[in-house]
């Protein structure tokens, strides 16, 4: 198993959270939700280095997904992550089958055109999606027949700690694959990979529809916890603000996008409950001393740190 | 007996400007062949034109009697057709047993595949272990690329290209930017290549081209002007005149 220690850690913090903060829960489920979504932009941007404004497009598709199936019946709650899942998946292949025909600038201009052009279908839709009013409504059954989702919000907590923490431990073993180091390697370097013998453009594609897996399994955790789906769930916004979680957090370690969204969503949190005016402002703030101070996100300062640690302790660097 | 390979009319030009012309060589088993010329000469277009970077506006690319000229690159690697890099173009944060691992998974087909183990494939690493040891690479193998030595990088790029098992390998300046005191490892090196493998090097190094090739091809604003054995090459009035005169035309192909 990789990274068991961090997995553990993972778990811990989780459940720490669940037992420091149970008014919260409602939030708490929120930020794991995003995490997926974070997670799912950090496999397509920290290890392919195809940036995206429009990942939310995904995590919308698993929510529409999920909650449409819900009002039409569908309420066992796995059945629904899956349905999400499939959904994120399909629409990270279409989205990565345009994007990955245009590279750089035009490529991320791509992304927030396809954002929009989800968010103005969910809209125009409206006899699915309830348009701009949400889908609302959705009732969904107990977890394996037992856990009910409570008012309180403890089994969708749980619930969507446990998909988390799945998701994260099949993420470690996707990118220590041969899959995943070739995915670096494109990142660095599309030209060697190709003298290396290995297409390049279907790895990509891959590489979207298990981002697009994730996000949709993020977006089906939303809709079951909240049972509603609303537009801002396929929004630019979304898509923007879980990008600058990742940067935050830094790029191309998971753990990075973990620790991204806990700490912007939390401090979001804090400033706008203590200043409701000029929370943003601090937000803001907050990136810019992170950018400055460590420009390859928190996850990239820890890195450095420990290493100046252990070279400190005489081991080798 | 049909060659190996062999470029039949090989022809590139950028707008008005031929950068290559009517290029025809073959060669076969074992060939060791150099490829020199010039500053602007086109040697690294013809390389480019041979392995699929770049579309020839004419002529063909033949790899053991199959038309290859309609492939793309990825395709005429997998076929044999392999090159590396004047520039050495590696991955910073990856080791050089990461960078031949990969190559040898790739080459048996694994390397797009999730379900599977990076490391751990003991025939794998047994392979990778013996490519490095032969380029004298072992002792820097769990080393990052972006901390081991620039001759090391250049070995390296020749140990990925014998990962894939080519049949003809483009060996691109192999020596430059090498501190003169490492060059004899990158001979050592070219002179371990397998016996039955045809390579083609574009080398300026005159020392080196002398002691590694059996044949020299001279190339000049994009045309062969001279095909022979090295020890004639010197003497010949075309090639010292493409080296010594004549260089505002050399430049208006460059």
């Amino acid at each position: 198993m990789p990274d068991l220690a961090g997995i553990v850690i993972i778990a811990a913090v989780g459940m720490a959270g669940y037992w420091l903060f149970p008014d919260n829960l409602a939030l708490l489920t929120r930020i794991v939700a995003v995490a997926l979504l974070v997670l799912s932009i950090d496999l397509v941007t920290g290890y392919c280095g195809v940036a995206t404004l429009g990942q939310a497009a995904l995590f919308g598709a698993g929510a529409y997904a999920a909650g449409i199936a819900c009002v039409n019946g569908m309420t066992e709650p796995l059945t629904l992550v899956l349905i999400g899942a499939v959904a994120g998946a399909v629409a990270g292949l279409l989205m990565g089958s345009v994007m990955l025909r245009a590279h750089g600038l035009a490529q991320l201009v791509l992304s927030i055109a396809i954002v929009q052009l989800f968010h103005e279908a969910a809209n125009k839709a409206s006899a699915y999606t309830g348009g701009s009013d949400g889908l609302s409504g959705l009732m969904v059954s107990p977890l394996f027949g037992v856990f009910a989702f409570d008012l309180w919000g403890k089994t969708a907590y749980l619930f969507g700690l446990s998909l988390l923490v799945f998701v994260f431990i099949a993420l470690k073993f996707v990118v220590s694959s041969p899959f995943g180091i070739l995915c670096r390697g494109i990142k660095e370097d599309p030209i060697r990979v190709r003298a290396m013998g290995a297409f390049v453009f279907p790895v990509l594609l891959k590489m979207f529809a298990i981002s697009g897996a994730v996000a949709g399994i993020g977006g089906a955790l939303a809709a079951i916890s909240t049972q509603v789906v609303g537009l801002d769930s396929v929004s630019f916004e979304l898509s923007a603000n879980a990008l600058v979680m990742l940067v935050l957090g830094g790029l191309g370690t998971l753990y990075g996008a973990l620790a991204g969204t806990v700490i912007f969503m939390g401090f979001e949190h804090m400033v706008s409950a203590i200043n409701p005016f000029h929370w943003m402002t601090m937000v803001g703030a907050l990136l810019i001393g992170v950018v400055l101070a460590a420009p390859s996100g928190l996850s990239g300062l820890l890195g450095t740190i420990s290493r100046a640690t252990t070279r400190g302790k005489g081991g080798r660097g | 007996m049909s060659p190996l390979f062999r470029v039949e009319g090989l022809t590139k030009s950028f707008g008005g400007l031929a950068v290559s012309r009517n290029i025809s060589l073959a060669m076969s088993e074992g060939e060791r062949l150099a490829l020199i010329g010039p500053n602007g000469a086109g040697k690294t277009t013809f390389v480019n034109l041979v392995t699929g970077q770049l579309r020839p506006s004419a002529g063909r690319v033949v790899l053991n009697g199959e038309d290859v000229t309609g492939l793309g690159a990825v395709q005429r690697v997998r076929k044999g057709l392999v090159r590396t890099f004047q520039v050495t173009r590696l991955f910073s944060d990856m080791t050089p047993e990461e960078h031949v691992t990969l190559t040898v998974l790739q080459r048996q087909g694994r390397a797009s595949r999730i379900l599977g183990r990076f490391h751990g494939h003991s025939e794998v690493s047994d392979e990778v272990g013996a490519i490095l040891r032969t380029l004298g690479l072992l002792e820097v193998a769990r080393r990052k690329v972006g901390e081991i030595a620039y001759g090391q990088r250049r070995l390296l790029e020749i140990a990925i290209a014998l990962a894939l098992r080519p049949k003809v390998l483009l060996l691109d300046e192999p020596a430059a930017g090498v501190p003169a005191a490492d060059t004899p490892r990158i001979e050592q090196a070219l002179e371990s290549l397998p016996p039955s493998l045809a390579v083609l090097m574009i080398e300026h190094d005159m020392d080196l081209v002398f002691r590694f090739a059996r044949r020299v091809v001279v190339l000049a604003s994009g045309e062969i002007i001279f095909e022979g054995l090295p020890s004639e090459v010197a003497a010949d009035a075309k090639v010292r005149e493409a080296y010594l005169g004549n260089y505002a035309h050399a430049r208006s192909v460059a």
